[in-house]
């Protein structure tokens, strides 16, 4: 099928291109044919709770009322949080616990609220969003103006390339020999930071000298109905540190009518080989200091999605010929002021008034063109100045949290121009051994021994790591502490849609079965991957797949394809 | 008689059933909290009756499939983009609340309305499908009355299968109690089928019938008149089971296992 643009992915970075474009198309006699394939089964697909500046967002709308947007609401009270222990379960250093001991002089319910907050971590003037409702509030304005189709649970296989060229994509097999193939002179990108499009363009035509994508993190939200006498304001904003575990940062949000996003981000530098976001999740919500705000409440609903945290140093080729890339995928999340979304929706609207351009000049999609009208329009633009500061700003976190910690404030405070230099690692290469993480805390032969209970049950270690170490059992109440496999199941649905093949297998199964860390089974957001008791390679059921893509950060010997499906609740 | 069809198949929109949701006051009478915020799918009955309908017009060359349904315009736009890939259809849209609280009569109204407007249909050789339950009420009320607001007296529900004669004949499965089916036989068109769960799988989405339906989808979203549709009665007071989840996901479990299961929990609470 012949189209004249493809687009792949639908998420802000898409929204902002397609809203830039959408407009213009509706004023022509004749306008190209623009088609968007989202593998989600539903534009109100995305996972994440957002606070941001929203400056790009502004810009599109100039008139903005936060309140068109379900869940949106303009940022109010704003707060930096130290959280301590109280269980005493968490790996902190020395350091750390020096710290502690002076945060608990100040702290109540065993939290410190910093007194002083550096201006890059503020995001006043900005928005309190869902990005499921945000997404879907983009999309039916969008659709309306019938010059743009935007498609939900289509996922693409590939792009389309021929004499160094893309020129289209091709869909995912849904059951017969081939996905079909959907040509078009521009290909747009934006399948995010484990999106199989944007992989197989980096395999062909390579990455930019410098390029890295070593640092990660899985981010785990509950959508959270609070309590009717919750004193929380919309619009109010927690950002918190050192609680579950000190590398783990956390959040809430508070969207009108009583809703809060709260949720955490497991860094790829946390080398725990039982490393797991949901019972970390469920731990960090019950903090005495957020548990005063969230104790009765009830979870509406959960999700997870990994994101692209090396910023800028990840940053592909952004164009080439017949294609041209925006949004996480091609590096804009800013690692320093911890944000993304409005930085990729204005890469969106960059290339929607570069492709604007190039069809009034009637001129076709070079890379030499594209480099013309989008890469300048970014290279010249805040996101690209802000990235640059952003660059080296959390290396430290190699070295420690502390250190980390210490390089962010530098490098925020300087423009960038100081930094902790450090070497980054990929998480396989600098995650510890079960003997070397635990063994300082649990006797060697108990972890031996707890690993073989958990093999021949099939189960993941972190539960019966983490209470070992003194992590309290989760008192579930069917309300907000639920189990992970009852979490799936609220607020919507995971479905794996009929035809498709598994989008995640195990490259060398022989391998699988020599490894001792299972990371891929330990972190897996939906439990879809599962330990095998037949002493065999991790059992796949891509209809828990949340498409998080943590195994493939995880591990290399892991293939992850296009896939239909995913945890969808337009909440998130 | 024609061996061709028009079908008609009413179909609403409904939240996703796996949501918690829960009835609440509203200004306009009784609603779902946070409805709008709730994905909505096509009702699971009438999904069922779309996929037989599309069926019998692919095997019967000439025929039409219709979709009519009463719904908000922004949800319905929303799950149509799901829909539109599956079969070819002409969609009728009526804008509306979907929440099930609606008077079934009034509904019914607003339907056969809309089936009286659609240009070109030939009420002679009209099927008029759609689910015998559905998702947001239960009641199988609906359906009924609106054939019978359009004169079709030929009326069949919890349909199973149906098999086309070569004389136009209709031979059509309803479930019946005890697992058995009833087999009955007409004439041929005009007809009322409510749908059971057929025997068809959720078809693949096809780009291609999704830019041939979105042709005309979106000017009849744009155009999708208001109906005037009331609650019907009012609700003192509605209350949520209490719940408490401890799910497991497990497959290929035996049927005895299960039941066994329940039984323990039962008598274990």
């Amino acid at each position: 099928m012949d189209v004249d643009i493809v687009c792949v992915g639908f998420g802000p970075a898409m929204g902002g291109f397609l809203h830039t474009i959408a407009p213009k198309l509706a004023e022509m006699e004749a306008p190209p044919q623009v088609v968007c394939y989202e593998r989600a089964d539903g534009l109100g697909f995305g996972v994440s709770g957002v606070v941001t500046k929203a400056r790009g967002i502004r810009g599109s709308f100039p008139n903005l009322d936060p309140a068109q947007i379900p869940m949106a609401a303009a940022v109010g009270e704003e707060k930096v949080l130290y959280l301590t222990d109280p269980y005493g379960a968490s790996r902190r250093s020395a350091a750390v616990r020096a710290l502690d001991a002076m945060a608990r002089v100040a702290s109540r319910n065993y939290a410190v609220e910093l007194p002083y907050t550096p201006p890059f971590l503020h995001k006043h003037g900005g928005l309190v969003l869902s990005i499921g409702q945000f997404n879907q509030w983009v999309s039916e304005q969008l659709m309306m103006t019938g010059t743009v189709q935007v498609w939900p649970g289509m996922p693409v296989a590939e792009p389309l390339i021929e004499r160094e060229a893309v020129v289209g994509v091709r869909l995912a097999d849904q059951g017969g020999d081939l996905g079909m193939d959907i040509r078009a002179a521009l290909t747009v990108v934006a399948d995010g930071p484990v999106g199989p499009v944007g992989r197989r363009l980096d395999e062909r035509f390579g990455v930019p000298p410098g390029f890295e994508r070593n640092d990660w993190a899985l981010g785990s939200k509950m959508v959270v109905e609070l309590p009717a006498d919750c004193a929380l304001a919309p619009g109010t904003v927690f950002h918190t540190i050192g609680f579950p575990e000190p590398d783990i940062f956390g959040f809430l949000y508070v969207h009108p009518g009583n809703i809060a996003s709260v949720g955490i981000f497991v860094p790829s530098w946390f080398d725990n080989p039982a490393r797991t976001s949901y019972r970390y999740l469920q731990h960090y919500i019950m903090h005495p200091f957020l548990w005063q705000y969230l104790k009765g409440g009830k979870l509406r609903s959960w999700g997870a999605k990994s994101l692209q945290e090396s910023g800028r140093r990840g940053e592909p080729w952004l164009v080439g010929n017949g294609y041209a890339r925006i949004g996480e995928g091609s590096g804009t999340t800013n690692v320093l002021t911890g944000s993304g979304v409005d930085e990729a929706w204005t890469t969106g609207v960059q290339l929607g008034e570069g492709v604007l351009e190039l069809m009034r000049e009637g001129v076709p999609y070079t890379r030499e063109n594209l480099e013309q009208a989008y890469l300048c329009r970014r290279r010249a633009s805040w996101v690209e100045r802000e990235s640059r500061v952003a660059e080296n700003s959390r290396n430290g976190f190699q070295r420690g949290f502390l250190t980390g910690m210490i390089g962010m404030g530098l490098a925020g405070l300087t423009g960038g121009r100081v930094c902790v230099h450090a070497h980054s690692r990929a998480s396989q290469d600098r995650m510890q051994s079960m003997e070397k993480y635990f063994g300082g805390r649990i006797p060697l032969a108990e972890v031996e021994e707890i690993d073989r209970q958990c093999r021949a049950d099939g189960v993941p270690l972190h539960d019966r790591m983490m209470e070992r170490l003194g992590w309290p059992k989760i008192p579930y109440d069917g309300e907000l502490l639920m189990s992970h496999q009852d979490a799936l199941l609220v607020g919507g649905k995971v479905q794996g849609a009929a035809g498709f093949t598994d989008h995640v297998s195990f490259l060398d199964r022989d391998l699988c079965v020599l490894c001792h860390r299972r990371i891929c089974v330990e972190m897996c957001s939906g439990e879809a991957i599962a330990a095998s008791k037949d002493n065999d390679a991790p059992v796949f059921d891509r209809e828990k797949c949340v498409h998080c893509g943590a195994c493939l950060w995880n591990c290399d010997n892991i293939q992850f394809a296009a896939g239909g499906g995913g945890l969808h609740s337009a909440e998130n | 008689m024609s061996d061709t069809f028009h079908i008609v198949v009413c179909g609403g929109i409904v939240p996703d059933p796996l949501q918690t949701l829960e009835p609440v006051g509203g200004p306009n009478g009784p609603a779902l909290k946070n409805e709008m915020l709730l994905p909505h799918v096509l009702d699971p009955w009438a999904g069922h009756a779309l996929w037989e309908a599309a069926n019998l017009a692919k095997k019967t060359p000439g025929s039409k499939v219709w979709l009519v349904s009463l719904a908000p315009k922004a949800k319905l736009q929303q799950v149509m983009m799901t829909v539109a890939q599956r079969v070819p259809l002409e969609l009728v849209a009526v804008d509306g609340p979907s929440g099930g609280f609606t008077d079934s009569a009034e509904v019914a109204a607003a339907l056969a309305g809309a089936i009286e407007a659609i240009p070109g249909l030939d009420r002679a050789r009209l099927l008029l499908f759609g689910g015998w339950e559905s998702a947001s009420r239960a009641a199988g009320a609906t359906l009924q009355m609106v054939g019978e607001r359009l004169g079709i007296t030929e009326q069949f529900q919890g349909v199973d299968e149906l098999t086309v004669g070569d004389d136009g004949s209709l031979r059509i499965l309803e479930r019946v109690e005890g697992g058995q089916h009833q087999v009955s036989k007409c004439a041929g068109a005009p007809a009322v089928l409510g749908w059971a769960t057929g025997n068809l799988p959720e078809p693949a989405n096809s780009p291609q019938v999704g830019m041939q339906n979105m042709r005309l989808i979106l000017p009849a979203l744009q155009k999708a008149k208001p109906a005037q549709v009331s609650t019907g009665c009012t609700y003192a007071s509605v209350a949520l089971p209490k719940q408490m989840r401890e799910t497991r996901v497990v497959k290929d479990t035996p049927v005895e296992d299960i039941a066994r299961e329940i039984v323990e929990w039962i008598t274990a609470g």
